[in-house]
């Protein structure tokens, strides 16, 4: 790794972190459920700024639910939380996502008639103010920013070596390039918090490698809150600081990994079954 | 940034309208046919071209909406009509035995002016598209079309009413007359050539306005509405504003090219803003590639000259066909080809016309080792 790759994420996103004290994240006993079915049942956690925390679980266990309730796509009929020291249970995507909050899908939710760089370049829209008038005309304020987000993007494809789909549009591309864009988008936000659902499902081990790799080189870099669900547990033990057992929606464990590793409850729920889930957890 | 001096011109270089010179090449070729062709043609195919300059704004309009936002809008024909009236009301002159709204007001104001008014129209219809997608959307920006041909219909101090119309904006620029015989810098042009330059300068205007606005930041947006809006909405994209923005510049489009629509047959008839004008442009964007300013202005040319050539066809045919189509009229044949023209770009070529450019296009690029 060269002197320059060691900084480049740091050096293409200054803004991206936040000195706010305290938690950046904190949840407090949420309930979510849909017709009956209670999908989230009396979570809560806090993520600090630099803490990598993971949430781990079975297929169905709520953790998708508790990231969609996060970044503000459901509604937790009960609890609260606060994100950068304010409540934002009830808040809409958008406005959550411009107080600094930036997430991936399970699913990979690109936008696919865009190239891999509009989809990144799309992660700087809150970054930017120009509006309609601006950008028809194309001058001085709009023109600047747009080339300053081209040159972000660009730090950030090459970041995630991503280098030789610039041009490319992500419907057409492979599966694990495409779980590296949607990282790219959210990076290309500058967020204060990074939430990642699953991102090596569905990866080979080489793929996987590098997706870690790129993890460890936000943290270390950027130092901003990451919440973690995956279901390649050598990835979550070797990045996580901390880990949220969860099953049924319930909290069955909270510590560190080792901790975690050893806790009779997690290897019942979770990790007795592990070949069974990492079978499935690709294929989702 | 350190240590990587030179990026800057580059990006601005390679995010430039027209990146390649090949396509500088094009389109300087198809400026110069676009400025030749008045020169050549006969009167009556001059009347369509100036029609196809126009049409291509509204065309352009459309695809904002509806190919780069995801809106589709049969509503596009009311658009058009509120831009009509508007200009025709604030831009128009006094007719004899008419009682009709006609303040007389120069071009400079009644063109910008009926963009806005359809724009403020489409502002207050965009809320629907919140609730609303797909073919429902469609389905109640198609009540909007009944409901501005009710209006334009019944409101006869606005349009002249049904059987009488009334004349467009007049065509007066800071004091020069477009719609009238005149010369400029030396050359004289008929009133159909100056009418055709003005929507030509106004076209390119508003098409360069368009590729900058989807290359943009806004336009990123639109698309990302329309690909995937819960993400966009994650990703800090308001959707009620850009589908509002959306529906508002699509509509400004509609508004200046229904100012401009029939000025060259100076006529302008309440039963012209119906479903059927809607299809038509719904044909260009669909025909001409969703998503493609190019395509719009190409969709517009092969729409509004497909009668045309679907009339010159049928009397080249060796066959009489009259005693062939007794029972359809060429206004049927043409109707019943763009259903045909629709659904085969639908299913074949789903890029449209601009689809066929690009497979050209690569066709060449990879030329003589194609295989
Ligand atoms: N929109 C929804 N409507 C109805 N039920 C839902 C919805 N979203 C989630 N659920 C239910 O909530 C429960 C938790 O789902 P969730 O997707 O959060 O699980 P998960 O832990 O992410 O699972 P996986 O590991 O398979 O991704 C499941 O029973 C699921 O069916
Ligand atoms: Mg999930």
């Amino acid at each position: 790794m060269d002197v320059v790759r060691d900084r480049l994420l740091s050096e293409v996103l200054p803004e991206a972190g936040t000195s706010v004290e305290g938690p950046v994240l904190e949840v407090k006993d949420i309930h979510l459920s849909f017709a009956g079915v209670k999908a989230i049942d009396g979570v809560s956690f806090q993520v600090s700024n630099h803490e990598l925390f993971a949430i781990i679980g079975p297929n169905g266990a709520g953790k998708t639910s508790i990231f969609n309730s996060i970044s503000g796509v459901y509604e937790p009929q009960e609890g609260s939380i606060r994100f950068m020291g304010k409540d934002i249970l009830g808040g809409k995507p958008d406005h959550i996502a411009r107080m600094g909050m930036a997430r991936t899908f399970q699913n990979i939710e690109l936008f696919a008639n865009l190239t891999v760089l509009d989809n990144i370049m799309l992660g700087r829209h809150l970054r930017m103010n120009h509006g309609v008038l601006s950008s028809m005309v194309w001058l001085g304020k709009a023109r600047k920013a747009e080339m300053h987000a081209r040159e972000v993007a660009e730090g950030i494809i090459q970041f995630l070596e991503l280098e030789p789909f610039r041009k490319s549009y992500v419907a057409m591309l492979p599966y694990g390039v495409q779980k590296r864009v949607e990282l790219g988008r959210a990076l290309a936000m500058s967020p204060s918090l990074l939430l990642l659902d699953e991102p090596a499902a569905g990866m080979n081990t080489e793929e996987t490698e590098d997706m870690a790799r790129f993890i460890m080189d936000i943290k270390r870099e950027l130092g901003i809150g990451m919440i973690l669900v995956e279901h390649d547990m050598r990835v979550v033990m070797d990045l996580a600081d901390t880990v949220l057992a969860i099953d049924f929606g319930k909290p069955i464990a909270l510590g560190t990994p080792d901790v975690i590793q050893r806790n009779p409850d997690v290897i019942r729920a979770y990790l007795g079954q592990d070949h069974a889930v990492v079978e499935t957890g690709g294929t989702e | 940034m350190r240590g990587r001096p030179g990026l800057f011109t580059r990006y601005e270089d390679a995010s430039a309208i027209l990146p390649s010179g090949t396509q500088k090449v094009w389109l300087g070729i198809g400026l110069a046919v676009l400025v030749i062709a008045p020169f050549i043609v006969d009167r009556a195919t001059l009347i369509l071209l100036a029609t196809a300059v126009v049409a291509a704004v509204g065309a352009i309009g459309l695809n904002l909406v509806t190919g780069y936002a995801g809106q589709v809008s049969l509503g596009h024909a009311f658009f058009l009509g509120v831009g009509a009236y508007s200009a025709a009301a604030i831009g128009g002159q006094p007719e004899e035995g008419k009682e009709l709204i006609a303040l007389g007001l120069d071009l400079w104001i009644s063109l910008p002016l009926a963009g806005l008014i359809a724009a403020l129209c489409g502002i207050v219809v965009a809320p629907v598209a919140l609730r609303l997608r797909g073919l429902y959307l469609a389905l109640v920006t198609l009540g909007l079309v009944f409901l501005g041909e009710h209006i334009f219909r019944n409101w006869t101090q606005l349009t002249g009413g049904q059987g009488v119309g009334r004349e467009p904006a007049t065509l007066s620029l800071f004091g020069y007359r477009f719609d009238l015989d005149g010369s400029v810098l030396g050359i004289d042009l008929i009133r159909e050539q100056q009418i055709y330059f003005l929507a030509l300068v106004v076209m390119v205007v508003m098409a360069l306005l368009a590729k900058n606005l989807v290359r943009s930041r806004v336009g990123r947006a639109f698309a990302a509405v329309r690909d995937r809006d819960i993400a966009a909405e994650v990703m800090g994209v308001n959707l009620t504003k850009y589908k509002v923005l959306a529906f508002a510049v699509s509509s400004f489009y509609a508004g200046v090219a229904g100012a401009l629509l029939y000025t060259v047959t100076g006529f302008l008839d309440p039963n012209a803003f119906n479903l059927f004008l809607s299809i038509a442009y719904i044909a260009m964007v669909v025909i001409g590639g969703a998503a493609s300013i190019a395509g719009s202005i190409a969709g517009a040319f092969f729409i509004t000259l497909l009668p045309e050539v679907i009339e010159n066809v049928i009397h080249a045919l060796p066959i009489d066909a009259e005693t062939l189509f007794t029972s359809i009229s060429t206004a049927q044949i043409e109707r019943i080809l763009f259903g045909v023209l629709i659904i085969v770009f639908l299913i074949f070529e789903p890029l449209g016309l601009y689809g066929i450019w690009i497979r050209i296009r690569n066709y060449w690029k990879a030329f003589p080792f194609s295989y």
